[in-house]
């Protein structure tokens, strides 16, 4: 399997991680291990004053063959996102940044406008920007403009687990783009994680779907193999699909 | 002079800096960034950073997210 680059980082696996939802620490880290990712995202938000002394999630994900991905959730607007990840580099001391402005409470669908603006300010600022967008390829091309690192289109909204609902734009991204494409959110099993990987993309981001797992671990793994699975897949070529039969023995001369 | 920490005010000696309330609240550790106002405040710019009454201070850290 290939591998990948992106903001001058090679990535062995294609298997992003989301680290919300674990019912604890040492699951998710479990859990992490288990998918074999390089990649894993974290969240920030103040510290409470009144328990200064919280368990910190950061040990729990921190490896030297791990790259963090802090993203900017809770922000409204790009001038939010880029005080956002400002703090992000500061404390993870990275400049990878996966930006989402999603203001909309119940699809949690992100701010096309905003994402560009930001996009375009963070790059210059020298980070390194994954967006998470909607499933659109205008938007694509223009975060591509910008200096975007990747795109992460999504399959459908945050921890719906429904699947690739966005399956024919995704595929029009997967072709027009010339940055990496990230499906990210609403993955819900190893079988849509593998089609997307078949499609083309090159990598998902996936959270809710093994968190909530009945065992985490053991559907981390089984992602583990669905994206390698649906990678090498799409790298053999995938075989042509006809509308009428096409004989796979041979149909006439039997025993002549 | 106050100061206030996410939102929580603490009386701090005049010509205090921002490291020495960091310090004197055990924040500031690997894993966090610090704010003042919406201006990132690099870990070693601390010492030399004076505080003003009425400053309002941010410090941020890692929590599970996807």
């Amino acid at each position: 399997m290939s591998e990948l680059t992106i903001g001058g980082r090679r990535f062995g696996s294609r298997l992003f991680i989301g680290t919300g939802k674990f019912q604890s620490n040492s699951i998710m880290e479990a859990a992490i291990k288990a998918s074999a990712t390089e990649m894993v995202t974290v969240a920030m938000k103040r510290i409470d004053m009144s328990n200064t002394q919280a368990d910190d999630m950061l040990h729990h994900v921190t490896a030297d063959h791990i790259q963090l991905l802090p993203n900017t959730s809770g922000v409204r607007n790009a001038d939010e996102a880029i005080l956002a990840a400002q703090l992000a580099r500061e404390a993870f001391e990275t400049n990878f940044i996966k930006l989402e402005i999603h203001p909309d409470p119940k699809y949690l669908f992100p701010d096309p406008v905003e994402t560009l603006r930001a996009t375009e300010e963070l790059v210059k600022l020298g980070f390194v920007v994954l967006p998470y967008i909607q499933a659109d390829p205008v938007l694509c091309k223009r975060l591509e403009d910008v200096g975007t690192a990747a795109v992460m289109p999504l399959a459908a909204p945050i921890g719906t687990n429904k699947g690739l609902v966005t399956r024919e734009l995704l595929s029009i991204i997967i072709e027009e783009s010339n940055v990496p494409v990230v499906v990210d959110a609403g993955l819900g099993a190893p079988s849509h994680a593998a089609e997307a990987m078949e499609m083309g993309a090159d990598a998902v981001l996936v959270n809710t779907a093994i968190a909530v797992a009945g065992d985490p671990i053991a559907m981390a793994d089984a992602f583990r193999m669905a994206v390698i699975a649906g990678r090498q897949a799409f790298e053999a070529g995938l075989g042509g699909i006809s509308r009428s039969a096409q004989a796979s023995s041979p149909l006439t001369s039997f025993l002549d | 002079m106050k100061i206030s920490i996410n939102h929580q005010e603490y009386e701090v000696a005049p010509g205090a800096t921002l490291e020495e309330v960091l310090k004197a609240q055990g924040l500031g550790g690997p894993g966090t960034a610090v704010a003042i106002g919406t201006k990132v405040v690099r870990r070693d710019e601390r010492a030399t950073t004076v505080l003003e009454d009425g400053t309002e201070i941010t410090v941020i850290k890692a929590v599970c997210g996807g």
